[in-house]
């Protein structure tokens, strides 16, 4: 099964990455956008779909710092 | 004492590393596939890319061969001193609290800086006197040490933010000025700069990272006697 694995940085917690695209849009001329984050997109083929919340614990997010949502296709 | 230094494909301070610890024993590389940490009295986790810091800087590391013993070599009180990528391994295998974090400035920064020594009791500081100074070099992209607000009270109480940038010095926007921090049983230390690349006056102007070394080697023929 097909499945994407959204990893985002925990609200509350500074991210740069997200400032600089903020600050960065305006400059071209797109107005009205806040709230700006930058994260991961993980893509995988995985037989055990059950198994996602575990690799996702272990390696594919660090749960301290990053909040993740696995979504499944088709 | 005998040092082992760790070497995962794509290290690039562990020469460094090695050379700094033969200043004050003997020291040996310990390559990322083997189990067996050769008798070694302490480890050092060097800086560098592990693995390229594929998905995230440490995660793939720390699941190395050579990682199970380090883990098993810590729970039982050795002494393992993680710099930068190191200290990324080690949050990572959650041997130490927090995370770090990409640096507020978003740029990989160079500096030779100025670190505050917070905690002069311990295994990696016993040399250094409370308040001290110590000139050290840091170089990273990935060094904004985080940790929630609760762990960072706890660490605090329990003496384990062990190194503080001075004030003016915190460049990758760290949670508190932390530079280095320790476990609660104070056995293993990560620290984003670099201890190993200030052992010579001549060629780093300061040879303060020495003292990390010798407080290392003090411990562990203090346990021995």
């Amino acid at each position: 099964m097909r499945a994407r694995v959204l990893i985002r940085p925990k609200a509350g917690i500074l991210d740069p990455q997200g400032e600089a695209v903020e600050r960065a849009l305006p400059a071209l001329g797109f107005e009205g956008v806040t709230n700006v984050h930058v994260g991961r997109l993980v893509e995988l083929d995985v037989e055990d779909p059950a198994q996602l919340e575990s690799m996702c614990d272990k390696l594919l997010a660090n749960p301290l710092v990053e909040d993740y949502e696995v979504v499944l296709d088709g | 004492m005998k040092f082992g230094v760790l070497r995962f494909p794509g290290s690039c301070d562990e020469v460094d590393a090695l050379d700094a610890a033969r200043r004050v024993g003997d020291a040996e590389l310990l390559w990322h596939g083997d189990r067996d940490l050769k008798g070694a009295d302490a480890i050092i986790v060097p800086g560098g890319f592990s693995y390229g810091d594929y998905l995230r800087a440490g995660a793939i590391a720390r699941f190395a061969p050579v990682m199970e013993s380090v883990i098993d070599f810590a729970s039982d009180g050795g002494l393992v001193l993680g710099i930068c990528n190191g200290f990324q391994v080690l949050c990572e295998a959650r041997l130490l609290p927090g995370a770090l974090l990409g640096n507020t400035n978003r740029r990989f920064t160079f500096r030779q800086l100025e670190l505050e020594v917070l905690n002069s009791g311990g295994a990696f500081t016993r040399t250094c006197a409370l308040g001290e100074r110590l000139s050290i070099p840091a170089k990273h992209a990935w060094g904004r040490y985080y940790a929630d607000a609760e762990t960072l009270a706890a660490m605090d109480r329990a003496g384990q933010l062990v190194l503080r940038y001075a004030e003016g010095e915190n460049f990758n926007g760290s949670l508190g000025d932390i530079a280095g921090v320790s476990n609660e049983q104070g056995n293993v230390l990560g620290l984003m700069p670099h201890p190993e690349h200030a052992v010579d006056e001549l060629i780093g102007g300061s040879a303060d990272g020495l003292k990390i070394f010798e407080s290392i080697r003090l411990t562990v023929e203090g346990a021995r006697v």
